[in-house]
């Protein structure tokens, strides 16, 4: 509990001990070495060892709470003997109630759901400062909740509460050490001074400062460098607001702030009032024994209990009895008067009873509104009193909540006294405490009731979670020749087809066209055969909204697919920002940016792929080109994975060789990087297996025989099932590179991934410099997956050395039968313009989200070697023969 | 030729119920002793304020006599406390 202790607030603690005489620092470190063994000791009990002392403490505090409370009285001269009492009881009997249940030793706390465990750990020796207004039931508490933490605690009681305070933790450390507890565990420092304070606070083996008293104490406690629990001074404004009740609110205000004589920092110090209640307010107030001071009353008092220098509370006044200050201030009043009212037009330094008061002295404000109100409620929180408590009575939920919103306290009562409210566990189910947290605004470090828990360091047993993933492709698949005959499964009024010139002049268009229901208003557009740029896609959405579509048909390769699912989302959601949507993540579950799910048309996409390998039909990506900025935008998410896939080989059977093989190894490249990728599972990698198989035996016929019908549509089916894994499990560090280079030479993406795939797979199958974080994966097994896909392919080997070898071979091989170039250099680019641009290239290589999944993270130095390599045209296999035979 | 030095080592097994008198019979063989005096504290799974404050005493006086102090069979709960008093730097261990 925080106290006002006005004298102490004005002295400097001085931070060194330079002037302790050697006697005092060796009686000082042998009470610091006790406590250090008892705290060490304390390790070794049980949960149920500490249980059976705290009981048998609260139960010796419940005892000796009137003899304590007497005690304190006499020797402090502050506050109500018969209120002490209850607060001993409140600190033995209501703390111990909220603790008794609570796990404190070994697992504390269990969370199965996140797999997360919190076990406790005790701080070891705590350096505890007790204050003169609350002295033994601060004690009693403290103690308590050093035992149920197993910790050892060295007290420093208030000077003029030292016997009441020792006292309080003799009893509570000879309970303690006749059940158990180990010698040592409390000590109480004798006839201290402020430099001893000084010193305790900068030993090395004190875990924690508790300082629960002036602020000057709570400065020093928090400025020494140490862990510390330092609470804060308050100036608690109360609200009664018109819809209040009354009776209830002055009672529980009398009460309040005449219990120990208004010693508890959390009581009310001034009450604002709404207008409508003020005389009725202050009428009950007069009729239960207060004294409604009158303007000059008002000034007396004023000058009487505020010091008008500082502007702070006389420490005289504090804990007296309101009839004691009356008579002090001159003022008459009637024998047995409780409270002190005094009226104030104002907070701040002209108005002196603005302050915290801590005796029955109440200020009270006319408010004419709730706004008005709540500023003055605002200005008393800040004059003095930020981070501790207010209080407010009312029945209005509006006002409760911006109320709550305006003050700036760790404990907002409701329609409950202040000071018995804050203390927890009577009114509420706040934390029985005598400390209260006043959060930065009090320069503290918590806004709690300050609990068992502050006395813990809690260690968090994190397991590693197994981490949802998934499996998400159009929920129809229609594929083998004349799939395209199922388009008239699907009902519509208005349906546009997105094409390209080429498609339409080979007739595909009329293909799809028959297959539409009749009386289905049919629109034809076509775009150029290129990346989509955003003209061409808002162009399309205008003829969306204008033929009010219900249903798109994608016929195309990659960019026509890629166009009708970004004009069917500004379609759906005029509003989307395609450059918000396109910001960059690391996971797509935890992305900032959230795709828009309210839609103001709906339309079905039903894509028609004409070439086989982007696999655009069921992968939830689209690229855009914003030809103004010369760069590409690529938009990521489920939403965009079109509704239906038809993959109907009658439109790739016309497609020539150089397209079949850069398309071919595009969807090669989708199956072996989504295989390695960290988000593999066993749901894409069956695809991408699988469709590694199809393309290493179908590829090469489908470009030697282009007329091929089986060929041809196992290469379709290939590249949509690849795209099925890659739509999953992503794509690697091939692909980042291929962007990159692609887009800066002008290179064809397939032709452009086809240069790196070898030295890629290399790349991954050796043993990372970096590994990337990968929550869904189990070790670096990349390597082992290259093998399994080699022993797939039945390319032979023994070891996985080998197995890798023989696959990079193999790709190697599989790149030679299609004719693709086998190094950079071949492609006419001068080994100087390509030095010139590799910086640029590293760097958007770097930026590029597609390695996020690799499964090694590539360094900068090591995206520019792979480019060498590719420039280079070093066959992978070879070289690592070479190396291979060069050791031997 | 080769002189081996004679070392005459102790070996004592403390019982959790009496480690302090244990300690205390120990340091009576102190003087017997030459080079090192292993204590047993296999059978000690608790240990108290009183028995680490004899373990301290114990260890200073077998310094003082040129004796190393060898802790045998302690458990990680007793070893922890050891620790926390900043007593395992004065002793060795032993499993």
């Amino acid at each position: 509990m925080v106290t006002h202790e006005v004298v102490q607030e004005r002295v400097q603690i001085p931070l060194t001990a330079e002037s302790l005489s050697q006697e005092r620092i060796a009686y000082l470190e042998r009470l610091v070495s006790q406590a250090r063994t008892a705290a060490a000791v304390f390790t070794q009990f049980t949960q149920e060892d500490v249980d059976r002392i705290v009981k048998a403490m609260a139960l010796a505090g419940l005892d000796q709470a009137q003899h304590l409370a007497r005690l304190a009285v006499e020797e402090t001269k502050l506050g109500v003997m018969e209120d002490k009492v209850i607060k001993n009881m409140v600190a033995t009997e209501f703390v111990y109630n909220y603790i008794k249940d609570k796990r404190t030793v070994g697992v504390i706390r269990e969370f199965p759901e996140r797999n997360l465990v919190e076990v406790a750990e005790p701080i070891g020796v705590i350096f505890s400062i007790t204050p003169i207004t609350n002295p033994t039931s601060t004690v009693l508490f403290k103690c308590i909740m050093a035992i149920k933490t197993r910790n050892a605690v060295i007290f420093s009681p208030h000077p003029n509460a030292w016997r009441c305070c020792s006292e309080a933790v003799k009893i509570m450390y000879e309970t303690a050490i006749k059940h158990g507890a180990p010698e040592g565990v409390f000590a109480c420092l004798e006839s201290h001074t402020l430099l001893d304070n000084a010193y305790l606070m900068g030993h090395k083996d004190v875990g924690l400062i508790d300082a629960t008293g002036g602020p000057g104490a709570v400065k020093a406690a928090y400025s020494s460098g140490k862990p510390a629990l330092g609470v804060g001074p308050g100036n608690t404004p109360v609200y009664l607001e018109k819809t209040a009740d009354v009776n209830t609110a002055v009672t529980d205000i009398i009460l309040s702030k005449t219990f120990d004589n208004g010693t508890i920092c959390a009581s009310e110090q001034t009450a604002v009032i709404d207008d409508q209640i003020y005389d009725f307010v202050l009428k009950k107030f007069s009729e239960l024994g207060a004294h409604i001071c009158n303007e000059k009353e008002t000034r007396l008092l004023a000058r009487t209990v505020i010091d008008p220098e500082t502007g702070f509370m006389q420490p005289m006044a504090v804990g007296q009895k309101a009839a004691d200050i009356a008579r002090l201030a001159g003022i008459s009043v009637t024998a047995g008067t409780k409270l002190l009212i005094a009226p104030i037009d104002g907070v701040g330094r002209e108005h002196p009873l603005s302050v915290e008061k801590l005796f029955p002295v109440l200020a009270v404000y006319r408010a004419k509104s709730v706004d008005e109100a709540l500023k003055v409620c605002v200005d008393v929180n800040h004059a003095g009193g930020l981070g501790h408590t207010a209080v407010i009575f009312s029945r209005d939920d509006e006002v409760i909540r911006r109320f709550s919103e305006l003050m700036n306290a760790g404990r907002i009562l409701v329609n409950s006294p202040g000071s018995v409210g804050a203390v927890g566990g009577v009114y509420n189910d706040l934390a029985p405490t005598f400390s209260f947290g006043c959060g930065t605004g009090g320069g503290n470090s918590t806004t709690d009731n300050v609990n068992i828990y502050h006395y813990l360091n809690i260690k968090r047993v994190a397991r590693r979670t197994q981490a949802h993933m998934w499996f998400r492709v159009p929920n129809q698949i229609y594929f083998n020749l004349n799939a395209v005959e199922n388009v008239r499964q699907f009902p519509s009024l208005s349906t546009i087809i997105i094409t390209n010139p080429a498609l339409e002049k080979f007739g595909h268009v009329d293909v799809v066209r028959r297959y539409i229901p009749e009386g289905t208003h049919v629109h034809v557009s076509v775009i150029p055969d290129a990346e989509p740029e955003i003209k061409v896609v808002m162009q399309g959405v205008e003829a969306l909204n204008f033929y009010k579509a219900d249903q798109i048909i994608a016929l195309g390769g990659g960019s026509v697919i890629d166009a009708a699912k970004i004009m069917k989302l500004k379609y759906e959601s005029p509003d989307a920002d395609l450059e918000e949507l396109a910001a960059p993540f690391l996971d797509l579950r935890k992305r900032v940016v959230q795709y828009p799910t309210d839609k103001s048309n709906r339309v079905r996409l039903i894509a028609i792929p004409t070439t086989s390998g982007t696999g655009s039909e069921v992968t939830p990506f689209a690229v855009l080109t914003d030809k103004a900025r010369a760069r590409k935008v690529t938009l990521a998410d489920y939403s965009l994975t079109p509704d239906v896939a038809i993959v109907d080989p009658q439109f790739v059977m016309s497609m020539p060789k150089g397209l079949t093989a850069d398309t071919g190894i595009d969807c090669l490249t989708h199956a072996l990087e989504a295989a390695v990728s960290s988000y593999a599972s066993a749901y894409t990698d069956c695809n991408a297996m699988q469709a590694m198989r199809m393309a290493f035996k179908y590829l090469p016929i489908a470009y030697e025989n282009p007329r091929d019908e089986e060929a041809r549509l196992m290469m379709h089916n290939a590249a949509c099932i690849a795209a099925m894994a890659f739509a999953n499990a992503s794509v690697g560090v091939n692909h980042a590179l291929a962007h990159a280079f692609g887009a800066r030479f002008g290179v064809a993406h397939g032709r452009a991934n086809a240069l790196m795939l070898p030295h890629v797979i290399a790349y991954n199958a050796s043993v990372p410099t970096k590994f990337l974080p990968s929550p869904y994966q189990k070790g670096y097994i990349a390597h082992r997956k290259y093998a399994t896909i080699a022993d797939l392919l039945g390319l032979g080997g023994h070891t996985i050395d080998e197995k890798v070898k023989n696959l990079v071979v193999a790709t190697e091989q599989l790149l030679d039968q299609l004719g693709f170039p086998r190094s950079i250099a071949e492609l006419g680019i001068s080994k100087e313009e390509f030095e010139r641009a590799i910086p640029d290239l590293t760097k958007l290589a770097f930026d590029d989200p597609s390695w996020r999944s690799n499964p090694r993270m590539p360094l900068m130095s090591e995206l520019a070697d792979l480019f060498w390599k590719a420039y280079e045209g070093r066959r992978p296999a070879r070289v690592t023969a070479a190396i291979r035979n060069q050791n031997a | 030729m080769v002189v081996l030095m004679a070392m005459i080592a102790v070996w004592l097994k403390i019982d959790e119920e009496r480690v302090v008198q244990a300690l205390h019979e120990a340091a009576e063989k102190l003087d017997s002793v030459e080079g090192e005096m292993a204590l047993d504290f296999s059978s000690v799974q608790r240990i108290d304020a009183g028995a680490l404050r004899g373990m301290e005493e114990f260890e200073t006086l077998a310094g003082d006599k040129g004796v190393k102090v060898v802790l045998r069979g302690v458990n990680v709960g007793v070893y922890k406390v050891l620790k926390l008093a900043k007593l395992t730097s004065r002793f060795s261990f032993a499993s």
